[in-house]
This record gives C-alpha cells, structure tokens and sequence, in this order.
C-alpha cells in the first residue's frame, strides 16, 4: 500500500508537467475568482484548449482517430490532477467534450461527427446540455418541450432551465418530447440545436446566492432539421442515459473552504478552546479524508486497469452538506459580525458567507441530495425503484403541477 | 496510486470469510451469549490457533507467520464480520503489539511463541473507573517487581493467561507484564453489554510482575499502543458495520408491509444509503489508517484518530438502524441484530470512546500548524 505513481505513471506525469510548465502559469496562493463569460477568459481558454488538442491532450482517453491520446482513464486522472495545479482556464468545454460530443460520437451520423468533434476539441465550439425543465427536475422524463414534425424538420417550442454556458455556447444536445401520447419515457427524441438561430432565447437565471451563473433558455418556433436528431424517434430517453454516463470522473476537490480553512479562522480568531467546535472540527477533518481517500481507491483501480466500485458514489453527499455545516459554523462563531457580507471587512475574504449562500445549490445540482441516496440504494444495494404511478400512463394523461 | 490491499491481501481474506462464515456462524456466538459460564468459543479458537492467525504479525524467529499488519488489517475486518467470540482483540491488537513495542528481547523470546501455539492469551489492562483510562487515571502501582490495585473492566481478563497493565511506578506510568496465573490475581467475571466476549475484575496483590520497556514510559507506550489498537479496532468495527448493512438490506428486501418490500420505501432507502456513507467513510479512513500502522508513518496518530472516530460512528449508526429496519423483529432476543449493536458499543469505549479520539485529532492537528 502505497501513494505511489507506477513508473509508467510516473513517465506520464512529468511529461504533462513539462509540456503544462512550457504553456501555463502555476497557481497563485489564492484561487483566481475565474469569470468564465469574460472575453479575455473565454479567449485565452480556447487558446488552451486548441493547444492541448494539438499536443494529444485534450481527451486522453479518446482513440487516436478521433484527436484523442488513446490513453488510460488512469492518465486523464493524472492530467487533471496536473492541470489543475496550473491556472488553466478550462470551464467552458467541460460539459460538451464530456458529455455532449461523446453522445454526438455514440448517435450521431459519420457527417455529424466529421462536423462537429474535431471543432469542440480545439474549442472552436462549445457545446450545452438542454435537459432540465421547470418542472422536470429529477424526474427530467417529465420534460415538455415540444418537438413537431413538419416535413423533413422539426419544430421546438418549450423552456430549459439550469443550462450551464447557454450564453457562450454554439451548440446543444436537446431533449424533446415528441410524443405525448404515450408514457413519459417512451415519448423523447434527442437532437443537436444551433444555440445560435432564431427563436434560441438564453436569459440568465438570478440565483438564490445573488449570481447570475446559470441560464434558462426559451424555444420559440425554432426549427432543427430531422438530419440532426440524435437517435431514432422516441429513444430519446436510452439516448439521455449515455450523455448521463459520460460525466467525468469526479477527481477534482471540494467547492469552497473545508477543515483547514475553518480551522486556520478558529486559531486566528482565538476561539480553538470550544469544545463544541473541536468535536466537529474532528468531524469535518475524518469527512474530507473520507471524501479524498475515497477518490484515492477510485484511482487505485483506474491504476490496476480495473473498473472502480461504486464507493466514488458517496463524494458529493459528503462535500455539500459539509460545507454547508463549516459555512454555517463560521458564521456562527463570528456571532453578529458574521451576517456581514463584505469580503474587504471578513475575515476569510467573506468565503464562508459566500459559499454559505452556494451550498444549497450545490446540495441540488448534478443530482439532489435524495436522487443520490436513491441512487446509492438502487443501483449499489440493490433496494427496489420507488413506486412509479406514472409508469404506464400516456404522458398526456400524467398529472403534474 | 497504490491505495488497497494486495492481490494476496484479498485472497487471504476471502480465506479468512469463507473460513469464518462456516466455522464462526452466529450459533457458535450465541454459545458464549447464553451461557455465562463460557467465556469463549473453544472450538472456534482452537481452529483459529492452528492456522496461525494469532502469529500474523509476529517475526518468524518467534514463531509467527512473519506478515505484516495490513495483513492483521484484513483478518480483523473479518472477525468483525462474524462478532467473532474469543480473545482475538485482546491478544493480538493489544497483548502483542505492546510486547513488540516494548518488550525486551528475553520476553518476546519467551512469550511471543506462546501466544503463536496458544499457550498465552494475553489481554490489556488499564481502566479502573469511569473516564478514559489513560496514565492520569490510574492507582494501581508497579514497585519494582510486583503490581497491586484493581483493573476493572478488563477485556477477556477472565480468559486470558497474561496481562500487559497500565500502572503507577514512582511519579510516572510503566507497562507491566503479569502472569494472571500467578500469585495475588484475584479475577471475578463482571457482567457487560457484550456477553459474547468475557470481561473481568482483576485484583492484584503484590502480583510477582516485570516492566514492559523503561520506567515512566508507560504514558507515552499506552498512546503508542492506543494508535496501533485503533486501526485494528477500526477494521473490526468497519466489518461489523458492513455486515449491519448487509442484514438490514436482505431484511429490507424480504419483509414485505403494505403489499411490497419495506426496502421500496425512500425512509429505509435513504437511511441504508446513508450507512453505505458512512461505511466507505470508514473504509478510506482504515486503509490509510492501515497504510500509516504498516510503515510507522508520522502520519500515524491523525491517521488512527480518523479511523478509530469514523468506524465508531459507522458500526453505531449501522448497527443501531439495522435494528430499526428490522421493526419489532429486531428487538427480539431471537434476531442477531442486537449482537451488533453490543459489540458496536464495546468496540467503541474499549480503547477510549469517540470523544477522546476526536480531541486526540485535533490536538495532532494543531500541532501539525504549529510546526
């Protein structure tokens, strides 16, 4: 048992280190507050990724065909973790080359894929993933957004919500109802949309924290010829699964400030002889271990050439409600002083109040806190799906509110 | 990356199940659970001897098989699994660590072989009242040459053929060995939670008794001790919970109310994925305990500390809710859920409950900052 990269790793590694020292500028002591819509960024970032397709680094684990490295899962681990330590503005291609061009590659016709994955890799186009609905959340089947049949096109008209990168983006996998008239699953079809015809409307969605991160997009008589549907008609959902595989591993560390952080405050502050405090601060200390030392496990398998267990599963159960618990505890023990938001006044830079007011989307994006244990339960011990009254049910005759 | 258990580690723990599984069901632990005269399964013992588990850690020059502790690692997992009912714990997290610790060359000579071929069962004395049993704590006295005061509880005290005894000597803390067959032990089985393992009143009178290590190391010998106990506890805990786990989801599966599993139901659902959490929490936290134990790492005390707190709260939680999913069934005395919900709780207060880890934790981390 060891920490140890193999000696091939190991080759690997410093090979990314070489070639991300030659590119890129290590990270500063504070984490770069990255505005991923700002010009400048969204130049420099598709500099970057033009130069990592280049050099065989943009997708490690994709076939050398498709501009990928052919390389091992175990790589790609060690490329983000190398990356990562650099300040790489790599936000903006995240979600298309993890998830929308690989449905692109699995569904998609040979024009469709000469067209549209060597662009997204040299981040010559960004992609979006239109899923979410007002009221098609965790149970996304229940999606409305309309697509009609007129001649060899279709026609959308609906609302998606919670798109992340809908202002920048080019392009988007869509998931449509064609159907109504049957069950909820059987009734999707997925196509790629231009994000930038008419009809395409993108308006960032004002959060709860006060940000405008996210967006929602209205489609209004926008019209998507039937070449570029994703799958056959009505197999949208089986479609939507592959694109819910591909997320990436999740390798990267915990959104906002942890143990130390609380603890470094607490020294600081004076205030490290509470008992209350020191329970919990141990508490914290055994989660965040958990969390890493699980991701650890992963990487041994990826290591051995083996497929990891499900443990990975457990990650953002345990870091949102933890740092929710460590912002609210933060600002407990700075007592009234603690309501105050002015990150030039706090202490910390005003981290824990504003990832006190992150927390709860964190706690539901990507999966609620109760998909995730319905998850865990289903798929890891074998517990039995919830009940489904809709299951048989034309999607026309469902009730909803 | 390198953060498992070998191929060898595995197949010696799959030995280790299908071994256990067979020759340590839960009738051979209800033996010991109804029967206050019992103190141990015999049979189940005897078997464990012959195949040397006892000599895991222990150097081939003694007798032992000459592994390492991520080996003991995986058997204690094991026995956690089965609540397995003999002086396992006793003898090889705590008696033989603290002779390989401490002990001189003539007395690892002398009786690490014993414990190898079974002749010494040995067990680890050091509370004497309620609070953590740590040196401040303690009235029995070391003068030289014999040992006197009484240990209470002491696990598998009444069982074991030695002690290694947390005692007074002068202004400090030594660790003594004492023969319990010796002369001036006086020991008296004391009633626990756990019935499935033995515990004992130990009174000794001026109990013939020599030093383990050198005078007024005893404090510092005890935490050394504590932090090797607490990884291999924590495997035990870690295999109990995931068994806890595994019984709650079977009954989950089969009890059917309302006209379908109980388990379909998102109040079980959630409350077994919340075990599972906890669980792999634990696990990650023993393998790098594990890790730490197995090359003496600096990292040694965080390490145990975050094992030990976070197996106590997995085999808890695991242990209580499995009572819970199993409804008024699991407050029978016929269901084996509450063997695991006493052993959850013996597991955790024997070798200082959660809160003394957790202030151990913080008290490594500080200092970590400080340097």
């Amino acid at each position: 048992m060891d920490f140890n990269d193999t000696p091939e790793e190991a080759k690997f590694r410093e090979e990314a280190r070489t070639f991300l020292k030659k590119h890129l500028d290590a990270k500063g002591d504070k984490p770069l507050r990255q505005r991923v819509d700002g010009t400048e960024f969204m130049r420099r970032a598709k500099e970057w990724q033009k130069t990592k397709a280049e050099n065989g680094y943009a997708q490690i684990t994709w076939p050398k065909e498709i501009g990928g490295r052919g390389g091992t899962p175990m790589q790609q681990v060690i490329w983000n973790q190398e990356e990562g330590k650099f300040d790489a503005p790599t936000g903006p291609f995240t979600i298309g080359l993890g998830m929308c061009i690989p449905t692109v590659i699995a569904f998609g016709s040979d024009e469709h894929k000469k067209r549209y994955v060597g662009k997204a890799l040299k981040g010559e186009e960004i992609w979006c993933q239109l899923f979410s609905e007002p009221s098609a959340g965790s149970d996304v089947a229940g999606l409305k957004t309309r697509a009609v049949k007129d001649g060899d096109e279709w026609v959308i008209n609906g609302q998606k919500v919670w798109t992340s990168g809908a202002h920048y983006s080019d392009y988007g996998i869509l998931l449509t109802r064609t159907d109504p008239g049957v069950p909820k699953h059987k009734g999707l079809t997925m196509f790629i949309v231009d994000m930038k015809q008419a009809g395409v409307e993108v308006r960032p969605i004002h959060q709860a924290s006060g940000g405008r991160e996210f967006n929602e997009v209205y489609f209004t008589d926008v019209r998507i010829p039937d070449s570029d549907r994703l799958g056959e008609v009505g197999a949208g959902w089986k479609v939507a699964i592959v694109t819910l595989m591909n997320e990436r591993l999740a390798v990267g560390g915990s959104p906002g400030p942890d143990w130390g952080e609380i603890m470094a405050y607490a020294q600081q502050a004076g205030t490290m002889s509470d008992q209350a405090f020191r329970e919990k601060l141990a508490d914290w200390y055994v989660a965040a271990q958990g969390y890493k030392l699980t991701k650890f496990r992963t990487q041994t398998a990826l290591s051995r050439g083996q497929t990891p267990g499900p443990e990975n599963s457990i990650g953002k159960i345990i870091t949102a409600n933890h740092l929710q618990d460590i912002c609210n505890s933060a600002i407990e023990m700075q007592d009234h002083y603690g309501i105050m938001t002015d990150s030039d006044r706090m202490p910390a830079d005003a981290i824990f109040q504003q990832s006190f007011m992150w927390a709860p989307g964190l706690r539901i994006a990507g999966g609620t806190d109760e998909i995730l244990k319905n998850i865990i339960a289903e798929r890891v011990l074998g517990l039995p799906q919830d009940v489904r009254v809709d299951k048989d049910i034309p999607f026309d005759q469902m009730k909803s509110g | 990356m390198n953060f498992d258990f070998s191929e060898d580690q595995k197949f010696l723990a799959n030995e280790a199940r299908k071994f256990l599984e067979a020759q340590c069901p839960m009738t051979a632990v209800r033996l010991v659970l109804n029967d206050d005269d019992i103190s141990h399964n015999q049979d189940v013992w005897k078997q464990i001897v012959e195949m040397g588990w006892l000599g895991t850690a222990i150097p081939e020059e003694h007798g032992g098989l000459g592994l390492g502790m991520l080996e003991v690692c995986v058997l204690a997992e094991e026995m956690g699994r089965v609540l397995a009912p003999v002086p396992w714990a006793s003898t090889v997290y705590f008696f033989t660590e603290a002779l390989k610790l401490a002990g001189s060359d003539q007395q690892q000579a002398d009786i690490l072989p014993k414990i190898v071929s079974g002749d010494v069962i040995g067990c680890y004395a050091a509370s004497e009242g309620p609070g953590n049993a740590d040196a401040s704590n303690v009235k029995t006295s070391f003068d030289g040459s014999t040992l006197s005061g009484t240990k209470i509880p002491v696990t598998d005290g009444d069982v074991a053929t030695h002690a290694v005894v947390l005692a007074k000597e002068g202004s400090g803390a030594s660790l003594v060995l004492v023969d319990l067959t010796g002369d001036g032990v006086t020991r008296k089985t004391v009633q626990t939670l756990d019935p499935t393992r033995s515990h004992a009143e130990i009174t000794f009178d001026k109990a013939p008794a020599t030093r383990l290590g050198k005078a007024g190391e005893g404090d510092a010998l005890n935490t050394q001790l504590m932090d090797r106990a607490a990884v291999l506890l924590a495997f035990e805990q870690l295999g109990g919970a995931s068994r806890a786990l595994e019984m709650a989801k079977d009954y989950a599966l089969e009890r059917y109310a309302f006209g379908r599993p109980i388990g379909g139901n998102q109040a079980i659902k959630h409350k077994l994925a919340e075990m599972y959490v906890k669980n792999e929490v634990a696990r990650s936290n023993c393998f790098y305990g594990a890790w730490a134990v197995s090359t003496n790492a600096a990292e040694l005390p965080e390490a145990a500390a975050a094992a030990r707190i976070a197996a106590c709260e997995a085999f808890w939680f695991a242990s209580k809710e499995n009572i819970q999913t199993h409804g008024g069934m699991g407050f029978t005395w016929e269901v084996d859920c509450h063997l695991f919900y006493r052993r959850a709780k013996l597991l955790a207060v024997q070798a200082g409950a959660p809160k003394v880890w957790k202030e151990k934790l913080v008290r490594a981390l500080e200092q970590k900052n400080a340097a």
